[in-house]
């Protein structure tokens, strides 16, 4: 195993010594038996960043979104959120302190209409989730930010229609309303775009491009379409094994040999 | 497609304004017809009714949990029993109103619900129906053998029925009576739970059946929540008991059988789980059946398979869940 070597300095990381990183994260590493599913990851995430990570199947992506939204523990590391240790805290406690994610297989609620759906993440971050006796089909409120959020997604127009029914590309979309219903600061997108056409692709890419702009949002998001991944990032990481192999602009990105290698086999293996 | 959608919508928000408006008057009708019902039917239906109301509530309160929830609870008898002994006890030993009894057996209810369900809202699917089903055993077994307090297999029986409490000079000995107040305490025992149904807190706890990950994921406390929910469905499980006592005469262990836990399952299945109000016409099926089957037969259960048999196979929705779709496919 080849240490982990940095072909390019971040173009991000120039801001690092005005403004403390949102996420920081250090030594992290997962084990599954004798497999380090993630093994060894720092990596520093500035405000208002867009970061892509990419890198082969098994490389660690989803492991590494696991870890930082509490859906598993790390062996070891520590991940620092805004200043805040939130190292091993379970789903529900990330994400109330602001970081959301979605998944790669769409994970919405398929019974509930496309409305209700993002009300079950509205009414979490209003903190209804325990109010027993309150109408939530008379909330008008509620269902204007639903529909508001629906909106932006360009769903609005099927705001009651349950979301099972819904086309593969509009639930990836829905789900995308979701993660930002809890109103996060750190927004993890999991191949957002796997399986959508060219044209639903561009609608998300554009759309991300949009939130990003607004700087109500940082991005991590992982990707296999290398002109998503390329048109979005401020900052692509590379990830091999488990670890950082690179990290750097698009254009240091593209030139280097060692992501060359990574993907197109291992010559030096 | 936007401009299509607002004249698709128009007409059926007006629709189900209407639908609302007949569900209302419809619901009104039929409880008038159940407070009337004790002048024009042999007195036998009036038990037999009793009996409806109670398993209904019975269901219903499991429904709120495997319905709504998505948690399959083989124990819900623990529940039941708890009530029933509760209010076995209290009129026994301290004679006090009826009203004063039910609150305080719901209240014990609750509680045990609250112990039992910490264990099990961690477990998912057919661990948590295990887990359910195994402390549900246990409570029987304390039951049964508890004789200085529970009287073992015998039960409680001979307790007087007294007041029934905030001034009201009720006849609770006659049965017509004790009806009516089983009826009104049912209706708003099943108002309350059918808000809870619509409330935020319903709406999360639908969420959880279908996704729970994905709730989680929300910022929400799927665990906390699973055992709210739990726990207001033993308390009016409890209810539910406390006032099937007194009008069984006896609290005995039977009601605390893990027999006794499949019935809300049974009912629940048998009226449709999707609506509110299928665990009320399940368990009214269910008591029929079984009151008129036995007239003529002690193979009642044999009846009731194969009933139930048919519905799993053919009417997933249950009996009153393919009614309700079939007049909405109709309209």
């Amino acid at each position: 195993m080849t240490p982990p070597r940095r072909t390019a300095v971040a173009e991000g990381s120039r801001a690092a010594g005005d403004v403390a990183p949102l996420l920081s994260v250090r030594g992290l590493s997962k084990r599954f038996g004798g497999v380090r599913a993630v093994d060894g990851i720092d990596l520093d995430v500035q405000p208002h960043e867009t970061v892509a990570l990419i890198g082969p199947n098994g490389a660690g992506k989803t492991t590494f979104y696991n870890l930082l939204s509490g859906r598993m523990q790390p062996t070891t590391g520590t991940v620092v959120f805004d200043g805040r240790d939130v190292t091993g805290l379970a789903p529900h406690e990330i994400s109330r302190l602001g970081i959301s994610r979605s998944f790669q297989i769409t994970n919405i609620f398929p019974e509930l209409t496309a409305r209700e759906n993002v009300e079950v993440a509205l009414t979490a971050v209003h903190g209804r989730a325990l109010r027993l006796f309150s109408r939530a089909a008379a909330d008008s409120a509620l269902h204007e930010e639903a529909d508001a959020l629906l909106a932006r997604l360009g769903l609005v127009a099927l705001a009651t229609t349950r979301a099972g029914t819904l086309s593969y590309g509009d639930k990836r979309l829905l789900e995308i309303a979701i993660v930002l219903a809890t109103r996060p600061r750190l927004v993890l997108l999991d191949e957002p775009t796997a399986g959508m056409t060219p044209e639903e692709t561009r609608g998300v890419v554009e759309l991300v491009r949009q939130l990003a702009a607004s700087t109500q949002y940082t991005f991590l998001i992982t990707e296999h379409d290398m002109e998503v991944v390329f048109g979005l990032a401020d900052r692509i990481v590379v990830l091999h094994r488990g670890r950082v192999l690179a990290q750097g602009s698009a254009d240091e990105i593209r030139v280097s040999r060692e992501v060359r290698e990574a993907y197109l086999g291992e010559p030096d293996d | 497609m936007a401009s299509g959608g607002e004249t698709v919508l128009a007409p059926a928000r007006a629709g189900r304004r209407a639908l609302h408006v007949a569900t209302g008057a419809l619901l009104v009708v039929l409880l008038a017809a159940l407070w009337l019902l004790p002048g024009w039917v042999p007195y036998f239906y009036v038990f037999v009714a009793t009996r409806i109301l109670l398993m209904g509530l019975f269901a219903a309160s499991f429904n709120l949990i495997f319905g709504y929830g998505g948690m399959l609870s083989f124990g819900h008898a623990a529940f039941f029993g708890a009530g029933a002994y509760t209010s076995a006890l209290v009129l026994l030993h301290f004679g006090w109103p009826l009203v004063a009894v039910i609150v305080a057996a719901t209240i014990v209810a609750a509680l045990l619900a609250w112990v039992i369900g910490a264990f099990c809202v961690r477990l998912d699917e057919v661990y948590f129906a295990m887990l359910t089903l195994a402390f549900g055993m246990m409570v029987y077994a304390v039951v049964h053998q508890w004789r200085s307090l529970t009287n073992g297999s015998d039960g409680i029986a001979g307790f007087p029925l007294g007041r029934f409490g905030l001034g009201l000079d009720l006849q609770l000995a006659d049965p017509a009576v004790y009806y009516r107040v089983v009826l009104v305490v049912v209706a708003l025992a099943a108002v309350v739970l059918h808000r809870i149904t619509r409330s935020p807190f319903g709406l999360l706890l639908t969420a959880i059946r279908q996704n729970a990950e994905r709730v989680s994921f929300c910022g929400v406390n799927v665990r906390r929540h699973r055992l709210i929910a739990f726990v207001i469905a033993g308390a009016f499980a409890g209810l539910a008991g406390a006032l099937f006592a007194p009008f069984n005469r006896v609290a005995n262990p039977d009601m605390v059988h893990w027999t006794q836990s499949a019935q809300p399952v049974l009912m629940t299945i048998l009226g449709g789980t999707g609506y509110f109000l299928g665990p009320f016409f399940g368990a009214a099926i269910f008591v029929l059946l079984e009151t008129w089957i036995t007239t003529y037969t002690e193979r009642w259960m044999l009846f009731l398979g194969v009933v139930l048999a048919v519905l799993v196979i053919f009417f997933r929705r249950g009996i009153f869940g393919t009614i309700v779709d079939g007049l909405a496919r109709r309209r």
